[in-house]
């Protein structure tokens, strides 16, 4: 998924060069090398500063640039968040924040580095557009999109591979998710999953697939936007399925199962709804597929929120 | 400085301070110390210094100023109300419902506010980026950043300080307002600051420092500024908390304090013609 961040920005800035990069002293973690390579002047390394990074893409913006500034996403939320808050949305400039390795993606950095609160953070950011790609596809679009967006955006990218669930061309947009799949090919569903990221969106299709070897069928969005929220999507599947089982390699509370539950309660829409994701912990070391089931966070976990609705 | 152009700025100050203390007493209370202190500085820049257009306020060769110390805008806007940024009018309007002067600057309300600020610390990285983003437009405008003393116990800043270096950001002048008081009490007693000319040095910075309200002092500083064209400069400004206010006049307590009418009117005739 590094990569693709990298060669799309590569490509932006070919065509654009108010383009600017800038890194903590992750730039080797983040990929951006190649970025640094083609266009040296318009990258921007500030050392373990991330505070300043952020004051300094804001300082960028008001100029005119568009400033893409990278970190693990433990230090673009809880480090610089008053600098993005302030300096970047209040300020109204244009400060594309990507916050990388969340959650259990931190895997041997363990707790200290493991993010399972920034989403909650960055939600309550008047205005903040939030994405959350998952896969190489919608992350290519999404980073178009944000350079295209006059106004911040919180990105979070998950840096390891991740396969494709789209097709080359597809369009995406903020506030709007992507139905994977349908429960039936009549569109009927006994439930839907609705999933936050490239891990969990791979969770929530071998859910799907489990419950369908007993015969249910089960719907898969991909949320892609937490902010703003396809509610309409998922509030049409909710209303079609009668259940919804949210799951995001974040916490519980305050990210996409806090935002669509919100969204279920004002709607009046009766269905049955439960999260999966991490339960008010913190987070610790091991690899990426020992956390995720650690945390509860697989597809033998979705499969039992579901069946306990 | 001619004796003249002396005489000019030194009324200029004055001004700035006496709309200042008015725009607070309307209101009853406000930021007044920390804006009486740098009145001179300002008063160099905008009468002086800062190339800036009031018909034009984004104008692209203009040079950038970025108040760090966000809490001292009433000073600012009295300078930017004077050279017609906006209606003078604005200025009864401070920190009232819907005013476009927050107590704190703000880039998207006032006129010839550059950056906003008021979380203290975060201003040298945005003036950091202003100059970086300045220089790839090959952009000679200067860019002037003013920060508190109080405010320089904010990690923030020293993190700047040594990107500015780094970067050999040589459009930044920036200058600390060394009044020697924060909110709880004097620097000395909260955290002392030292000698800060010598720490901005050993951070890299061309750093220079002199009486704060001596408007040619300030103005010399400036010009040898311009002259050091690879590194940034501070200039460490040795002012007095509330200075030419009567009332307030080296008060440690009148970082934010209340102002009547009456006591206004004494300030403003003590400050005289």
């Amino acid at each position: 998924m590094r990569a693709v961040y990298a060669e799309t920005l590569v490509r932006l800035g070919a065509a654009d060069d108010r383009i600017v990069v800038l890194e903590a002293d992750l730039m080797k973690a983040t990929g951006t090398g190649p970025f640094a390579k083609a266009y040296p002047e318009r990258t921007v390394n500030v050392g373990v500063a991330e505070a300043n990074m952020v004051g300094i893409a804001a300082g960028m913006s008001a100029e005119g640039k568009i400033p893409f500034a990278a970190t693990f996403a433990c230090f673009a939320s809880r480090r610089a968040y008053d600098q993005f808050f302030v300096s970047g949305n209040y300020a109204r400039l244009n400060v594309k924040l990507v916050g990388t390795d969340p959650g259990v993606c931190a895997a041997f950095n363990g707790g200290t580095h493991m993010p399972f609160e920034d989403l909650a953070l960055m939600r309550a950011v008047p205005g903040l557009v939030i994405v959350e790609p998952s896969d190489p596809v919608s992350l290519a679009a999404f980073v178009q999109k944000a350079a295209e967006r006059d106004g911040c955006v919180y990105l979070r990218l998950q840096r390891k591979a991740a396969p494709a669930l789209y097709k080359e061309g597809e369009t995406f947009d903020f506030g709007k998710a992507k139905l994977l799949r349908a429960g039936s090919p009549d569109g009927k569903a006994d439930a839907v999953i609705v999933a936050l990221g490239a891990l969990m969106a791979g969770e929530a299709l071998k859910a799907a697939d489990l419950l369908a070897a007993e015969g249910k069928k089960i719907a898969v969005i991909d949320a892609l936007s937490l902010k703003p929220l396809d509610e309409e999507l998922i509030l049409e599947w909710a209303a079609k399925t009668g259940r919804v089982v949210t799951c995001e390699n974040h916490q519980k509370r305050g990210a996409l199962g806090s935002a669509v539950a919100e969204a279920i309660a004002e709607s009046g829409v009766p269905c049955k709804f439960a999260r999966v994701g991490v339960d008010d912990e913190f987070g610790e070391v091991g690899t990426q597929d020992w956390l995720a089931d650690r945390f509860r966070l697989t597809a033998p976990h979705i499969v039992a929120a579901i069946k306990g609705l | 400085m001619s004796p003249s152009e002396r005489a000019r700025v030194e009324a200029f100050a004055k001004e700035i301070r006496k709309l200042t203390i008015g725009m607070i007493a309307e209101l009853g209370v406000g930021h007044i110390g920390g804006a009486m202190s740098i009145a001179d500085l300002l008063a160099v820049l905008y009468d002086k210094r800062l190339k800036a257009y009031p018909e034009d306020a984004r104008a692209a060769d203009r040079d950038r100023l970025v108040l760090s110390k966000g809490h001292a805008g009433p000073a600012l806007y009295a300078a930017l109300a004077a050279k017609g940024f906006f209606p003078a009018e604005w200025l009864s309007t401070l920190n009232k419902g819907g005013t476009r002067l927050p107590s704190h600057c703000d880039r998207n309300k006032t006129p010839g506010i550059d950056m906003t600020t008021g979380s203290l610390g975060q201003g040298l990285s945005a003036a950091c980026g202003i100059a970086m983003a300045l220089r790839l437009d090959s952009n000679p405008a200067t860019v002037y950043a003013i920060i508190g003393d109080g405010e320089s116990d904010e990690g923030q800043n020293w993190e700047a300080a040594m990107f500015a270096a780094q970067k050999r950001l040589s459009s930044i002048v920036a200058f600390t307002d060394y009044n020697r008081a924060q909110i709880d009490g004097t620097t000395d007693e909260i955290i002392g600051l030292g000698g800060l000319a010598e720490k901005w040095a050993a951070f890299g910075w061309n750093a220079l420092e002199i009486d704060g309200h001596d408007v040619g002092a300030i103005d010399a500083a400036i010009e040898t500024a311009a002259a050091v064209g690879d590194r940034p400069t501070m200039i460490v400004l040795h002012t007095v908390k509330g200075k030419g206010c009567s009332f307030c006049e080296g008060q440690v307590g009148s970082h934010n304090m209340n102002v009547t009418k009456e006591m206004a009117a004494e300030a403003v005739a003590a400050l005289g013609a």
